[in-house]
């Protein structure tokens, strides 16, 4: 017959068995704080080499060909601004997954991935169609909104924290749809200064 | 004291098998390799606390073939997710009654 600290030590067991094959936990605050300082520097960017204003451009819906090379360039900025944030956040995970003796690539990761790249997919055509027709000043919004969504559905597969984060983006993005002239300022906000205080959060909430 | 027993199942005695149990109960399917990389176990004790549940018939496979790959792929019967909840209440119940 089994003692009781042995029941409890089972219990114990198969709680963090179902949490271990449920939740990926190799997230770092940093991948966060290092998004928001690339978006924040990619944002001064625009408005400071390109004078980037969403409204000149994308304000009207009519595309306007003669802003096209420049808006070629912001959209190279952002693809940077993106990649540099996509390299870090593997880069910090690895380093987070060999801490924790886990692999990174596993099913729990896999699905999380999953989760995420549904809305994103659904997201970036968006963008792309926004892009085609010239309704520029959308796209900042649409991105928070549609970024927000891949937060809020892959929140289920990790820190419970994701999940309000995400929700924090899709509010900024609807606010920001409506406001479209103050796009740049709500994207900063959002994939900037949100972006560092949860990877603040989160670092000092598990990874004393 | 007789009731309180009857839903521990000697199945889950092995605290690999509570394992085994515990990650299909969250996921939907794993395959061998996943289980194996949560439980940290060799090929053949896993696949032998595998087969011990599966004669149980607490647990399914499902064979498939990812490119030339063999994949199996473990998933908990009706059955399984019965006598884990059991096994959980009973748990329960001891650690309740015997403070």
């Amino acid at each position: 017959m089994k003692e009781k600290k042995d029941y409890i030590q089972d219990i114990a067991e198969i709680r963090s068995m179902m949490e271990r094959s449920s939740k990926f936990h190799s997230l770092s605050g940093w991948a966060g704080i290092m998004a928001g300082i690339y978006a924040l520097a990619g944002v001064l960017a625009a408005y400071k080499i390109y004078n980037f204003n969403p409204t000149a451009i994308g304000g009207s819906l009519n595309s306007d060909n003669s802003s096209y090379p420049a808006l070629f360039n912001i959209i190279l900025l952002a693809l940077a601004v993106l990649l540099l944030a996509l390299l870090t956040a593997i880069y910090v995970s690895v380093r987070e997954a060999r801490k924790r003796e886990e692999k990174l690539w596993n099913a729990t990761s896999k699905r999380l991935l999953v989760n995420m790249l549904t809305p994103l997919f659904a997201g970036g055509v968006l963008i792309l169609i926004l892009i085609a027709k010239g309704m520029i000043g959308f796209i900042a919004p649409f991105s928070l909104l549609f970024y927000g969504l891949a937060l809020f559905n892959g929140g289920n597969f990790t820190y419970p924290e994701v999940r309000i984060l995400g929700f924090i983006q899709i509010v900024l993005g609807l606010i920001s749809s409506y406001f479209v002239e103050y796009g740049l300022i709500f994207w900063a906000i959002g994939f900037g200064v949100v972006h560092i205080i949860y990877g603040i959060y989160l670092q000092f909430q598990y990874n004393k | 004291m007789k009731v309180l027993i009857e839903g521990l199942h000697k199945a889950f005695e092995s605290r690999i098998r509570l394992g085994i149990m515990s990650a299909l109960a969250v996921n939907d399917m794993l395959d061998f390799n996943s289980l194996k990389e949560y439980l940290d176990l060799t090929d053949g004790n896993l696949a032998s606390h595998l087969k011990a549940l599966e004669k149980e018939n607490f647990i399914g496979v499902k064979k498939s073939f990812i490119g030339k790959k063999p994949n199996t792929k473990y998933f908990m019967t009706t059955e399984g997710v019965q006598a884990f909840d059991d096994h959980l209440q009973t748990l329960e119940k001891l650690i309740k009654s015997r403070k």
